[in-house]
């Protein structure tokens, strides 16, 4: 049987590859899978470069970030399977969190901007600003975050300070005041809930309906070498998913990822992120938000090429670099559509008759050409209304504030 | 508090680990340079502020502290700001970074400092990091021994209880069971521990 080694960190949306081999899924595939959990992502990021690990569970940017050497020696990494699409929060401290948003729902992603505009406006007054705090610089936390802020017309950066927390510390950092908001992945958001150390004000799946979360990563020199075994663990991959997805399976799968050799945390929150559930506030009832984690339907895995040339937009935007052609190029060839297609050509799987699309253009269910299998997809919309062409880049970044 | 890292006298070593007392063995090891300064954080409360204020030249971390990715953004930002640091010492060098990997410390330098006032500093604490890691793995397989021979004790005198026979032919018979089915007594005392719990046993 092929050995795989899969790096992970602690949070709901590593479900896959842990589901995949609790499950028997690799096995099926002729896959024996290790997993290595780690607690911080340049970890995980250190292990798959030096062979610790064949892939990893990995922030999106961070796979484009280390493909084009920003912070360290570039190393081409690929991306062959998207492991799913959002599942994070915005959570802020209780006393803004009122300031900004009515108690009892989630908040309109324009009305909460608005009105933490207008506290942004005052803090300013003080000589303060608000902080906040993302898992990574290189994370869709960072970017999801600063998408949002900045369209409600606050300048991060400027107008208020984003720093980077590790999602174990952030329940802590948010008690402490040494940060009012957070944008975080769960179990996180519903821990700070239960502290009592803030309220959930945001879904990110409100900033982009349908933006690219985790990443399958491996390097690309390791992909090619192991070709065969990746395109059997992405069938894999899949079984899980669809398993993952199962309302049948939730109780079961919640405790398995509640193991302490995966997240270590309590199958009762984590159940409730798998069920789209999320408790806003503590000691009220939870809430269902649809599609809060999207880890199957509509291709969700596929790895868009455009879903890549957005994060890359993001990287230019906030890190005020141009975007260079040659980037670019190296960025779309991050993201692998050929390999999940191979590994799924026959299957029951629908599989993308293109590699990229407009993101954010559909506003509601849209059939789309496929080369296998039927798709519809659901809006993808982004909550300003705008959407992101990937041949002008540099168009897109002038439309935007 | 900007100062040039190179033609300072002595170099500031921030030592950042979680286990108090593995860093006290790599800080140990190190205080056997006569030009270094070492600082040993175990705290991850205001982490970044006291490296701030430290200025250290190299600062090593081991790989499984959650603050690492804080660190970076850190260094990251102060790339820009003050004190250059890079993420590695010495790009060339696959094989060092590899053994540091593998040891799980990795380092953080000071832009611009000499490659030869940093290796040994380095090869010393991947080699502390390694020593260890194998006296941990020796203390887990000295307390499974212990744990193992107190289940045989258990399982010996369940045997003598229920089936009134001496210790010796209590383990005479826990090693027989152990030669048929091709498993250490320590398993099958297990067994018999388990079981007996499982039947009301105390």
């Amino acid at each position: 049987m092929a050995e795989l080694t899969i790096g992970f960190l602690p949070l709901v949306d590593a479900c896959l590859p842990i589901l995949a081999r609790e499950h028997g899924f690799a096995e099926a595939e002729g896959l024996s899978l290790s997993l290595v959990r780690d607690m911080s992502w340049a970890t995980v990021l250190d292990r798959l470069l030096y062979g610790h690990s064949d892939a990893a569970h990995l922030i999106a940017p961070l796979a484009i970030a280390t493909t084009l050497g920003r912070g360290r020696p570039a190393q081409p990494l690929s991306v062959p399977f998207v492991l799913g699409l959002n599942g994070n929060a915005v959570t802020l401290r209780q006393e803004l969190a009122d300031l900004v948003c009515k108690p009892g729902r989630l908040g309109d992603p324009r009305i909460v901007g608005t009105a933490l505009g207008a506290v942004v406006k005052m803090r300013a007054s003080e000589g303060k600003r608000l902080r906040f705090g993302v898992v990574h610089r290189y994370s869709s936390h960072n970017y999801m975050l600063r998408y949002w802020l900045a369209a409600s017309g606050i300048r991060p950066d400027h107008d208020v300070e984003i720093v980077t927390v590790a999602p174990p510390f952030c329940a802590d950092a948010l008690d402490a005041g040494e940060v009012d908001g957070i944008c975080v992945g769960e179990p996180w958001n519903s821990v700070a809930v239960e502290r009592g150390a803030g309220r959930i004000v945001l879904a990110t799946a409100q900033i982009w309906r349908r933006g690219v979360e985790k990443v399958l990563a491996l390097r690309e020199a390791r992909l090619e070498e192991r070709r065969g075994d990746v395109e059997a663990l992405i069938r894999a991959l899949i079984a899980a998913a669809r398993h993952f997805v199962d309302p049948g399976n939730w109780d079961a799968n919640a405790a398995i990822l509640a193991r302490p050799e995966y997240l270590d945390g309590s199958a009762e929150l984590i159940r409730r992120a798998i069920a789209d559930r999320l408790t806003l506030e503590r000691g009220s009832a939870p809430i269902h938000y649809a599609d809060f984690m999207f880890q199957y339907r509509e291709a969700a895995n596929f790895p868009w090429v455009s879903q890549a040339e957005w994060l890359y937009s993001q990287m230019a935007r906030w890190e005020r670099t141009p975007i260079v052609a040659e980037e670019a190029g190296k960025v779309a060839g991050v993201f692998r559509p050929d390999v999940y297609r191979s590994a799924l050509l026959g299957s029951a799987e629908p599989l993308p008759g293109a590699s990229s699309k407009v993101e954010g253009s559909l506003a509601g269910p849209t059939p789309v050409g496929t080369q296998q299998g039927v798709m519809t997809l659901e809006s993808n919309r982004f909550f300003d209304g705008l959407s992101f062409d990937p041949h002008d880049l540099t168009g897109y970044l002038a439309r935007l504030p | 508090m900007q100062h040039d890292a190179l033609h300072k006298a002595s170099m500031r070593i921030a030592i950042v680990d979680e286990s108090a007392s593995r860093a006290a063995v790599i800080h140990e090891g190190l205080a056997a340079f006569d030009d270094c300064e070492i600082f040993v954080l175990t705290q991850r409360n205001g982490l970044v502020a006291r490296i701030e204020k430290i200025a250290p030249d190299i600062v090593l971390i081991d790989l499984g502290n959650p603050s690492r990715d804080v660190l970076e953004e850190y260094f990251a930002v102060s790339r820009a700001v003050a004190r250059p640091i890079a993420m590695f010492v010495d790009q060339s060098d696959e094989a060092a970074l590899a053994a540091s990997i593998d040891a799980g410390v990795s380092s953080y330098v000071v832009d611009g400092l000499a490659p030869h006032r940093i290796r040994p500093i380095l090869d010393l604490a991947v080699r502390r990091f390694n020593a260890f890691a194998r006296l941990q793995t020796d203390l887990a397989e000295a307390q499974g021994k212990l744990a193992e021979r107190d289940a045989v004790d258990r399982a010996k005198r369940i045997l003598m209880d229920s089936r009134r026979i001496t210790e010796p032919e209590a383990y005479a018979e826990l090693r027989k069971t152990a030669m048929n089915q091709g498993r250490r007594i320590a398993e099958i005392a297990e067994a018999v521990v388990t079981a007996h719990k499982l039947m009301g046993g105390a």
